[in-house]
């Protein structure tokens, strides 16, 4: 049985081919043996701090806020090593990988940040990295494919299904079911089966812990919100682990409305709401009436997922997190906004919390500290965000 | 209660089938592949050439424990509309056509969750269904889909894994109703690569704990590996890429496809003679 809560109430839990797992228990155990060796934290944190750049910046904008009473602050995960916070628990997972003796990562990725991190932490630590990719994404992501391949990865096309990120996923775990003696199964998100979730946010939640030391030096209070934006998920829970028990801070998840969220064409898994199982965990999904999984769509392919992590949908259950939609226009703006009134290119992904954190400031009617956690940057947008805007600048 | 161990279409297969000193040969068809029509002749064709029991799916999006020979199939079948009650009025069809074949469902759990759990087992009773196995239900969390199960009397068929741990074969012992689908590798459904017949030390243990019946599949494609999983001591063999194969290369020429099912059925069907 498992060690550690499988659940969060009603969502997560371990819903895979019986074949999985002994490799799921097997991680578990291991994630559980590293956090009480001391060992195992020292190396984790010396490649956070040495290698990676934690900690991370927060920066109090200048300019993008016009109310007074408002203060916003940027937590800089876009200047961490490999351009967004993924880099952090890529690093815990591949040292777990070595610790189980295991040699070869198998990891799914979307837009391919995640694949770029799995496979600078698998040059750096001498593992073989395969990466599943729609075949749809190696076409449209040619430089973050470039990336994987320079440092030594090996990219491989998914065309099944409709050949993105869902499909890469599924590959991944078939490659995992036939593959668990010899690989280790690297998760890009907070989503998933146990213990995915429950990993990924520890290996991230010093992003809400830096963000703690930093507030109370320099306000010497909490902050009134924290806001980042949920795709999977896992820079949220990152930002949010520290605060859940602190109740005067409100926790804000910014899911992709894409085109709308009345249209089909959105990821805003919680705010449309519909509960099913998909890759592993009983939580939020994209389904039509008999249970087929939907295509998710965002501008940003970070939040081109069609479920949500557990832990999100007991937090929107619970009422302890408030989760909100944003269109692709208005995520847009934000972008142009950040990048003329900061000199930060944000990536398209938290552009979306950045968007809800100004309508919130714009509103505000008394003092405010609001966090956004700026997950990465946006050199990797660039090109499709030229294609959008054009000249429109 | 009764133990659903003991009763139904399949306790009578496997009595009828040891009597006869035969194992059980269960081909694997996707409902619906490539078209509805063409699906119940499939079956029809698979029940005359000599099936002892049908092993079937139902079409999902993200079938995660499948290799690409059945995801295609998923393809086809939903590519021609086919959905989860097109499934239910051709499994109906097929029970009132054949009263005594054990027929099982094998699926996604996404796919019972969105009907509803018990309106799913239900809806799967009255369609003349006798088992349910879901693929990405493991043990630790099969018991509201056991329990949904033993309300409409349907039997939860279990999965054992060739990696499976003595407490997890001691709980299938406890749980297992129909028959237990022993796993012949690791990986997922495919042809390509071939079965591992269990070894003395597995089936032993198997019989230690008392599942049901085991029928071995993943990877079985020859005659000869329904035969040596026979005398290694499974009860049968269930083959569904290598059925789904012959539907696969016999699109444009459905005679082709009848007959060349129909033979394999027999050829498979011949070698569980022991």
């Amino acid at each position: 049985m498992n060690k550690l809560d499988s659940k969060f109430g009603e969502f997560g839990g371990t819903y895979v081919p019986e074949l999985l797992i002994p490799a799921l228990d097997q991680l578990e155990q291991a994630f559980l043996d590293a956090k009480d060796d001391p060992a195992f934290q020292k190396e984790f944190m010396d490649l956070l701090k040495d290698y990676a750049g934690r900690p991370t910046a927060m920066t109090l904008s200048r300019n993008l806020v016009s109310n007074p009473l408002v203060k916003l602050y940027l937590k800089r995960e876009d200047l961490l090593h490999g351009g967004a916070h993924k880099t952090n628990q890529v690093l815990g997972q591949a040292l777990l990988c070595k610790r189980m003796g295991k040699t070869e990562v198998i990891a799914e990725t979307g837009a391919g940040q995640h694949g770029v991190a799995t496979a600078l932490a698998c040059a750096l630590l001498g593992l073989k990295a395969r990466i599943y990719m729609g075949a749809k994404d190696v076409e449209r992501q040619s430089p973050n494919v470039f990336r994987m391949r320079l440092m030594g990865a090996q990219v491989i096309p998914v065309n099944s299904g409709s050949g993105t990120l869902k499909d890469a996923v599924n590959e991944a775990m078939r490659d995992w079911s036939a593959s668990y003696e010899t690989s280790h199964y690297l998760l890009g998100t907070a989503a998933g089966p146990h213990p995915f979730p429950t990993i990924v946010r520890e290996y991230h939640r010093m992003i809400g812990e830096e963000t703690r030391a930093q507030i109370m030096e320099r306000e010497g209070r909490l902050p009134d919100a924290v806001v980042a934006c949920v795709g999977g998920g896992s820079n949220a829970i990152g930002m949010f682990a520290d605060f859940i028990d602190e109740p005067s801070v409100r926790l804000i998840g910014v899911e992709p409305a894409g085109k709308g969220v009345h249209t089909k064409e959105h990821g805003a898994t919680i705010v449309t709401g519909s509960k099913g199982i998909l890759h592993g965990a009983y939580t939020y999904i994209m389904q039509d009436k008999d249970g087929q999984i939907e295509e998710s769509y965002s501008v940003s392919a970070g939040l081109d997922y069609p479920a949500v992590g557990p832990q999100h949908a007991f937090l929107h259950e619970t009422g302890r997190a408030e989760y909100y939609a944003v269109t692709d226009t208005e995520a847009l703006n934000a972008f142009k906004l950040l990048c003329k009134k900061e000199g930060i290119i944000p990536a398209l992904e938290p552009s979306h919390a950045l968007a809800h954190a100004l309508n919130m400031a714009d509103d505000a009617e008394e003092e405010m500290i609001i966090v956004v956690n700026l997950s990465g940057r946006g050199d990797k947008d660039l090109e499709h965000v030229i294609k959008i805007l054009g000249d429109d600048l | 209660m009764q133990s659903p161990k003991d009763t139904g279409r399949y306790k009578t297969m496997f009595a009828n089938l040891s009597a006869k000193k035969q194992g059980a040969f269960v081909p694997f068809v996707m409902l619906g592949d490539p078209d509805f029509e063409t699906s119940l002749d499939i079956l029809r064709t698979l029940v005359k050439n000599g099936a002892d029991a049908l092993e079937l799916g139902i079409p999902y999006s993200d079938p995660i424990a499948d290799g690409p020979t059945i995801q295609k199939a998923s393809i086809r079948a939903l590519g021609s509309g086919i959905r989860p009650h097109d499934c239910f009025a051709i499994l109906k069809q097929l029970r009132a056509e054949y009263a005594d074949i054990p027929i099982g469902l094998l699926l996604y759990s996404n796919l019972v969750l969105a009907k509803g759990v018990d309106t799913f087992y239900k809806s799967a009773f009255e369609a003349g269904v006798d088992s349910i196995l879901i693929a990405d239900v493991p043990l630790r969390e099969a018991q509201r889909f056991i329990d949904a199960a033993i309300n409409n009397s349907i039997q939860q068929i279990l999965i054992a894994p060739p990696n499976a741990s003595d407490e997890t074969l001691s709980l299938i012992g406890e749980k297992s109703s129909g028959y237990t689908y022993l796993l012949g590798r690791s990986g997922v459904t495919g042809a390509e690569s071939a079965v591992e017949i269990p070894a003395a030390e597995l089936v032993a243990k198997l019989e230690k704990y008392k599942v049901a019946p085991p029928l071995i599949g993943f990877g079985i494609s020859t005659p000869q590996q329904v035969s040596s999983a026979i005398q290694a001591g499974a009860a049968g063999a269930i083959s569904g890429s290598a059925t789904v194969n012959i539907i696969a290369k016999n699109l444009a020429n459905s005679k082709d496809m009848h007959q060349q099912l129909g033979e394999f059925v027999a050829t498979m069907k011949a070698a569980t003679h022991l």
